[in-house]
């Protein structure tokens, strides 16, 4: 095992020991990929609840008189769209229309906003935003104070409501509240990864584990149990949501990535990437990314792994592996526009052989209720 | 921490077992080895008359996680293959050292065997 003392660690390590989590290195952090086991996770997520550390994700707090308009010229999607209380996915582009990162923006006030990046990101983002900085806008990167807890599954609600009792109220979809526990301020937003219903939680780092503590053993009787990194990955790719360095990097454009949605093109800001994007979206998308699953048995698909259509190469797997849910070996592919129709039939080339693959429509699960 | 290591197996350092029975060798990943790769979907066999070397990839293990090469810990002849792995790869973890085997060699030089761990080697590697 590769030396783990350099990599950095949340406010829950110990909490992970103690629970016998196996450790991994991920973006630099030290995170729990497993507790009881990838799949036994997975299914109780889907099933009842798990609560994931997300710590190691990094907050960025913005505001300022011009922070909106600010935001709007860093930030693909319309941070118009949301009033306080809410929070929105969005794409910070580079100028010729891949992605510096993805985030959630959470806004928090008229003029202050949360921003949540990828921990492996963190740094790169900050000095990114900081030479684009403007007057009348304060960026703080305020990473080591937050800790993040994520409660997903369809019993996060009830586990909840036994927890922070009267200091929660029911909210949305995407829609987030401050409330308070031990009479620390917690942000509660009804957002995730998993495509469950579910809960995140960004609070000061010092009552991480109490919080941590006290979800755990509330859930308990609901089927709830510590979840990693490792389940966290096969649930996000069963809801087809993109990963940061797989279906999204400086080379991949949120148009390619199927995330046309959060790219607005009518707002009034100019925004990082807007022209590379229009050029883009008017000369044609040129790749896509598609879902697909193995048509017969075979290896799991794997990220890198070539995609072939009628004898040639027309792209690379994104992200792949076993869907416990569905029981069927599933991925994503960055392709050639052309090929990249539902019912299409492809070949995944695994170990220089080729298997028969089925692209099929996104995403292979979702249980939110729109 | 799983590492139940039977007496009456060989062990490689790369945490395959062998089982040697009239110069057949029967290889598997040990207990270690599989609550470390945790949760197997997946195990691609060797072909049936393929010849390997010694320390040579001869079988893949995939784990939710990742793919991981099962080395041949002595010389020999792929002899027989684990075919209730191909649907139920589970196995590796549920029975490492009987149902879970992934395949058979005719061992092409015994004398390899004695520079295979044993049980109280191996533990002590495991620490």
């Amino acid at each position: 095992m590769a030396d783990q003392s350099s990599l950095l660690q949340t406010p829950l390590a110990e909490k992970h020991q103690s629970l016998g989590a196996k450790m991994v290195e991920f973006g630099g952090w030290l995170m729990p990929v497993q507790y009881s086991g990838i799949l036994q996770e997975h299914q109780a997520v889907r099933t009842a609840a798990g609560l994931f550390d997300i710590s190691h994700m990094g907050e960025f707090l913005i505001k300022g008189p011009s922070s909106e308009a600010w935001l709007n010229s860093v930030l693909s999607n319309d941070i118009r769209a949301i009033s306080p209380g809410h929070g929105q996915y969005t794409l910070m582009p580079n100028e010729a229309g891949g992605v510096v990162d993805d985030l959630y923006i959470y806004r928090l006030e008229d003029q202050v906003y949360l921003a949540i990046v990828n921990a492996s990101e963190i740094d790169k983002d900050f000095a990114w935003l900081q030479k684009k900085l403007v007057p009348n806008v304060s960026l703080e990167n305020v990473s080591k104070d937050y800790a993040g807890l994520a409660l997903q599954g369809p019993k996060a609600e009830l586990i909840l409501y036994r927890v922070f009792e009267g200091e929660f109220r029911r909210i949305k979809r995407n829609q987030l509240m401050l409330s308070t526990y031990k009479d620390h301020p917690v942000l509660v937003a009804r957002t995730g990864y998993t495509g469950e219903e579910g809960y995140e939680f960004f609070c000061p780092a010092e009552i991480a584990a109490t919080l941590w503590d006290h979800l755990l053993a509330a859930g308990a009787p609901f089927g709830c149990v510590p979840a990693g990194l490792g389940a966290r990955d096969t649930l996000r790719l069963e809801a087809c949501y993109p990963l940061y360095g797989h279906e999204l990097s400086q080379g991949i454009s949120p148009l390619e990535a199927g995330l046309s949605y959060f790219v607005s093109f009518d707002k009034p800001e100019r925004f990082t990437g807007k022209e590379s994007l229009r050029a883009q979206k008017d000369a044609g998308i040129p790749r896509r990314s598609v879902a697909f699953e193995m048509s017969g048995p075979s290896a799991p698909p794997r990220a890198q792994y070539a995609v072939h259509a009628n004898g040639e190469k027309i792209g690379e797997v994104t992200s792949g592996g076993v869907s416990p849910t569905l029981k069927k070996n599933i991925g994503l592919a960055l392709v050639a526009s052309t090929h990249a129709k539902v019912g299409n039939k492809i070949e995944i080339e695994i170990r220089d052989k080729r298997y028969p693959a089925l692209i099929v429509k996104k995403p292979f699960y979702n249980n939110i209720q729109k | 921490m799983s590492n139940n290591t039977p007496d009456n197996l060989k062990y490689a350092e790369t945490h395959e077992w062998v089982l040697e029975q009239n110069g057949i060798a029967t290889v598997g990943i040990t207990d270690h080895a599989q609550a470390e790769l945790s949760d197997v979907v997946f195990v691609e066999l060797p072909a049936i008359g393929k010849k390997l070397a010694a320390k040579s990839p001869a079988a893949i293990v995939e784990s939710v996680k990742a793919a991981s090469d099962i080395y041949a810990p002595v010389a020999g002849e792929v002899v027989e293959v684990n075919t209730a792995l191909s649907s139920d790869p589970a196995l590796v973890n549920q029975s490492p050292y009987e149902q879970g085997w992934i395949f058979k060699l005719k061992i092409s030089d015994p004398n390899e065997l004695s520079s295979l761990l044993d049980a109280a080697a191996y533990s002590a590697k495991l620490g």
